[in-house]
Order: structure tokens, then sequence, then C-alpha cells
């Protein structure tokens, strides 16, 4: 995993709540056996006129001239802005692995489905909770201006937009920690082995049936 | 100081160390796999040279991506079927316990974990897969995981988790005749939205939630994560009991006794507190259907489409526009005017065999609507199958015009060849509507069982109800 920077990156606005994993990689691209690939059928069904399968040349796909992401500069947005209960729905990963396939590093939104937010971290993608009127307000900020961006620093907590308006963040110790230094939590978890042998001889004893 | 709650009992016997900001490290009791959100994990462990800490705690089965009809055939789908290789090829390797296509066993991996007595009360069980929360029924703590926390799992037997608030919903009071497991869900899910249980572990308590079965309880704990929690639970009861008793995976002899003698605290104390309640009646219930595209939207059979225009908040007002244009529908229609192309009874929520015998009851003497192009059951495992045929269960819905398929995950999700096509409208007895769920462009309508049943054989909404009293 890359250890996060701080960047300032254009935002992409979808001015929606309930954002589904469903949306987010339709289910006939969770066949492939990769963690790669998956940034060209991000927003699948939204982002393409005619429906998509796995393995398909996508660029002879028509693309819905409507769709955000396909149009400038939006096509090259890092920061992803929505409403409520962002990525509801499913555990799949591939969320993840299709927002940060196509460049989003960060997305803004005041709740996250639990899963997906865990899902995040694990792969370097920071899920930022702000308050609901924070979020209006930025909703507010960016209309009419296409190339609206926002300054993301991790180790400050802190969103800020052009005119050098911050806006705080809260995030956990242990999370901050992995993704500023880019670490896998399994090796940090592996370096617990013998605290998890002597649970399991504990445990056992005490549940045999489970043994 | 307060008792402690199901939820606060099951976390704390299965905290293996707390960091200093909350976090801990829990122990996993049983991990269950299936094709889709494995693979990357088992090749992750083999990138880093690591090998898997209790192989004995996995139970995988392919599920998603297989098909339910021709398996003579095997996966024609070349990219399904190497997923489904690939999963094969991965329990082989590590000789880890896994119920194979061709397999009675085999099914949905919601099913079969409780089917094999594999899901037992008090345990830690994960999955990578959000529907996990189907075996909180058992009063189990369980929770959808992504791959990156799957292969954590196989390596180190542990999640670094963050404890959930506790939350409860009690459905008091005794539901009216007819109402089942699945309208309560989505009555819930409508009354707390599908945020509504966001960084809560939701435990179910009330009469209405005590006199489920089994298959019942998990119907309401798999739609958990639809409200926006990631584990539901139900406390260990003679009902939990009678069920586990005799299952492969199941202790037996001395080993059963001191289990129930465990099990029988699995419950939240008096005097627990918890960080919210919500109590709903149960004799306000009747059979539900969604009209949009998140579970949330959702009413009683019969009251009408809701109106965007009266909603007072205007993000949810657009929603609701947006969720009627995608739906194909108007305000203020009543549901008996929608009428469907296909009708879906299975998936992880509704394919056990009570599901089955209630839409069976409902089917058996009539036929399919002429408007219906296409009704699948599809039951969740190959022991369901059995059993159901045992009973002719088959034959009644083969004799209305359903077709009678292999288990498996199915048009729940449309990886396999089961699919809705752009514009079609399903009754279906799985658990999202989302847009697109069961194929480009299709509408999902969920109800229960019954519903789908009833709707199967009049070839749009009705109030099953109505139509087992003889008044359509």
């Amino acid at each position: 995993m890359n250890k996060f920077e701080n960047f300032t990156g254009i935002v992409a606005a979808f001015d929606r709540s309930n954002i589904d994993t469903d949306a987010i990689i339709p289910k006939q691209y969770l066949k492939s056996i990769k963690r790669s690939g998956f940034g060209i059928n991000l927003f699948d069904d939204w982002r393409y006129l005619d429906p998509g399968e796995p393995g398909q040349d996508n660029s002879q796909r028509r693309l819905n001239p409507e769709f955000l992401l396909n149009r400038e500069p939006y096509n090259a947005a890092q920061i992803l802005l929505a409403r409520e209960n962002f990525a509801c729905g499913s555990s799949r990963e591939h969320a993840v692995w299709a927002l940060m396939d196509f460049g989003f590093k960060v997305v803004i939104a005041p709740s996250f489905a639990d899963i997906f937010y865990n899902n995040s971290f694990k792969n370097g993608l920071l899920p930022i909770a702000l308050d609901e009127e924070v979020v209006d307000l930025l909703f507010t900020e960016l209309q009419g201006q296409p190339d609206y961006r926002l300054s993301v620093d991790l180790q400050g907590q802190v969103v800020s937009n052009a005119g050098g308006v911050e806006f705080p963040f809260e995030i956990d110790e242990f999370r901050k920690y992995c993704l500023l230094n880019g670490l896998d939590d399994i090796g940090l978890t592996m370096q617990k082995s013998e605290q998890i042998k002597s649970f399991e001889q504990q445990y056992y004893q005490k549940l045999p049936w489970l043994q | 100081m307060a008792g402690k709650t199901l939820y606060d009992k099951i976390w704390d016997l299965h905290q293996v160390d707390t960091s200093a900001d909350g976090a801990g490290l829990l122990y996993i009791d049983r991990h269950l796999v299936h094709e889709v959100t494995s693979p990357q994990a088992f090749e992750g462990l083999e990138i880093a040279q690591r090998t898997l800490w209790r192989k004995r705690s996995i139970l995988a089965v392919p599920d998603h991506n297989v098909p339910t009809t021709g398996l003579e055939a095997g996966i024609t789908d070349p990219v399904a079927r190497l997923q489904v290789d690939t999963l094969n090829d991965n329990c082989d390797k590590y000789a880890l316990t896994e119920f194979k296509m061709g397999d009675v066993r085999q099914g949905v991996v919601h099913v079969i974990g409780p089917e094999q007595g594999a899901t037992l009360p008090g345990m830690t069980v994960v999955c990578g897969d959000s529907h996990t929360s189907t075996h909180g029924a058992f009063a189990a703590l369980a929770f959808g995981i992504g791959t990156s926390e799957v292969e954590h799992v196989m390596a180190t037997q542990c999640l670094i988790q963050k404890k959930s608030k506790n939350m409860r919903v009690t459905v008091a009071g005794e539901v009216a005749e007819g109402i089942t497991a699945k309208d309560i869900v989505l009555h819930i899910i409508g009354e707390i939205g599908t945020a509504g249980g966001t960084g809560c572990t939701i435990e179910f308590a009330g009469e209405a939630i005590t006199g489920l079965s089994m298959e019942g309880r998990m119907t309401v704990c798999n739609m958990t994560i639809e409200a926006g929690a990631r584990a539901g639970l139900i406390a260990c009861d003679q009902t939990t009991l009678d069920y586990i008793a005799g299952r492969p995976f199941a202790p037996s002899g001395e080993m059963w006794d001191q289990a129930v003698a465990f099990w029988g605290d699995l419950h939240s104390d008096d005097d627990a507190i918890f960080d919210r309640e919500v109590v709903i009646d149960a004799a306000d219930i009747a059979p539900q259907v969604t009209w949009g595209t998140s579970p949330e939207m959702v009413c009683s059979i019969n009251q009408r489409i809701p109106d965007p225009a009266d909603e007072v908040d205007t993000i949810k007002a657009g929603g609701m526009r947006a969720a009627l244009d995608y739906m194909g529908l108007k305000a203020n229609t009543s549901f008996d005017q929608i009428h469907v192309d296909k009708v879906f009874i299975g998936s992880c929520t509704n394919s056990r065999i009570e599901d089955l015998r209630a839409a069976a009851g409902v089917v058996k003497g009539r036929k399919l609507a002429a408007n219906i192009k296409l009704a699948l059951v599809v039951p969740g495992s190959g022991l369901v199958k059995q059993q159901a045929e045992l009973e002719g269960l088959d034959r009644i819905f083969v004799d209305a015009g359903f077709e009678w398929r292999e288990p498996g995950c199915s048009m729940c999700l449309g990886m396999n060849a089961d699919r809705l096509d752009p514009g079609e409208r399903c009754a279906s007895t799985s658990n999202r509507n989302f847009e697109g769920r069961q194929g480009t462009g299709g509408r999902t309508h969920l109800v229960s069982p019954a519903m789908a049943a009833a709707a199967a054989v009049q070839g749009h909404f009705v109030d099953v109800r109505e139509l087992m009293r003889g008044e359509l």
C-alpha cells in the first residue's frame, strides 16, 4: 500500500444519498480474480449507454455524455463528494478498488456504510465524514465552478478550500498511522502471534466444543 | 454497574487485545468463504508467503456464480468458471472443507452454514459477504467483511475491529395472521431507514421476534445490513437449541451439554443499557412491498405509492423522484395496478424450507398468470431442495408453471445467467432493490415468499391474505 500524501484535487460531486455498491461496480465485474483493472467500469451503468460485460473492449462502448466522470475536468477528479450512507450494500472491496483505480483518493460524505468504510483504509482510500451542514456548504460552493478543488491534509486532519477555509475531520489514530505509513495491518497483527496463541489456549479450555 | 448486552458478552469473550484507541483484536471462530471475494485474499497470502492460521475454521462453497440449470454442462461462462475453479484449487491446495458443485450440501453460503450446524451460539462468524448478518439469528456475532479482511482472518484468525454501538429493536406483541419475518424486517427498515443502524449492532427482541422459527429469525437478521448495521443478533433460546441439535458440525453428547449450559447466558442482561432503542408495535405490520430503489422505500400492500410532493426534505424528494422514474411508476398508484414480468423465490433471505412451504401453500392449485414471463424457485441448498421434493413442493411449483432450479444465489444479484432484462419488473424475495441489482435496467420489488407467490398467480401485487381468504 502506498503512503497517503497531502494533495489538492478536483472534486466530482454526486448529489444523491445511498449510492450503493451495485452502482459503484456492477456485479458482472466481480467475476475477476484480480484486484486491478476495475476503474474503467466504475459506475458502469451510469457511465455507458450500452450494457457491459467483463473482458469487453470498453473503448467500443458508447459513453453517456451527461455523466459527470465522462466530462472534463471530472475525468481527472481525485475527490468524490456525495450525500449520506455512501457505498451502502454489499461487502465487495471491488468498490474501493474501482474508485482508486479510476484515480479517487478521497471520498467525502456525511456518512458511509460500515463495511465500505473499513475496506477503504485497507487500500489507502481515505473516507472523510463531515457534518451534513459542511457537506451542504461544499455542494453550494462548487455550483458553477467546474474546477473546484479541495486540499486534504491527513496529518493535520483537515480539508481546505482554495480560500483557505478549513474543515477538520475525525479519524482513528491507528487507521491514520497505517495510511500515513502505507502499512499492511496483517503484518502488524502477526506481531501478536504469541498473544493470539495464548488466547486460544484459554479459549478452547473454556469452550472445548469449538476446538 | 449496568449489565451487559448480548453483543457486549460475545465481544468480550473474543477479545485478544485492546489497543489505546479502543480498537480490539477480535478472535474469529468461523470463516465462511465463497468464490467471489476470496481469490484475491488467497493470492495475497501467497505473495506475502503467509499461511492459514486455522484451516478448520473455514467452510467454503461456490454460490454466487453457479448456474441453476443444466448443471451437467458445468459453468459455460469462462470468467465465472475460472472464479469457481480458483476456489476449488485454493481449497484443495490448503485442504479446506468445501462443498463443491454437485455435492448435495452445496448452496448459498448463509443457508448452508446454519444447516450444517457450522454456525453456533456465541461464535464470531465472518464471511466476505454483507449478508453474513444472517447468522446473528443464532446469537452469534456475525458480519460481512471485505477481501482484505478475509485475508487478515485467514492469516491471523483475528480482525482489528472497533466496537459498535448497542441498538435494540423490539417488535412488541404478536403479528397478525399471514405476516411473515420478511414483512417484519422490511417494516423495520421502512421505519429506521437504510442508515438507521449504521455504526450499531442491532439486537432484535420482543414477542414477534421470539415467536419466529429459526428460518424467520435468519430472514430478519439477514436484512440487518439493509438497515445499515453490520450485525444483527437474537438471543439464544429453546428454538435455537432445537434447530442446532443433531446437525453435522454441532457438538454432541457431553460436549453438547457443556455447550448448552454456556449458551444459556447468551442474552442481554435485564439491566443492560442500549445506546439506542426502537420499539415497534407488531400489530401495525401489514404485508410489505418495496416501490423504489432502496429497501427503505417500502410500504404496506394496502397503501399507495408515496408522492414526492408530500416530502418536505428536498434531497429525499429528489431521491424519490429518481427512484419512481427508474422504476417506471407514478405516485399514488395502488399496488394491484402494478403488473410484474418475472418472479424470483430464492436468495439467502428467503430460500429455506419454510419459505418454500409458504410459497407453495399459495401456489397450490393455481397457475401462473398469463403475463408472467418467468417464475423461478431456487432452493437455498441441495438439502433444502431434497427436503422440498420429499414434501412434493417441486410438483406444486412446476404444475403451476414455475421453474424448479438448482441451488445458488441466482437472480438475487444476477451474476449467473438468471437476470432481469432492461425494464422488466420482478417480485423478488431477495434483499436489495438497487438499480440494476437483478440485471441492468431491471426493476425489483422486494416481498415475502407468500407475497411473491401471490403476485405470480395474480400477475400483479395483491394482499396474499385476501387471496387466501378467497376474496380476490
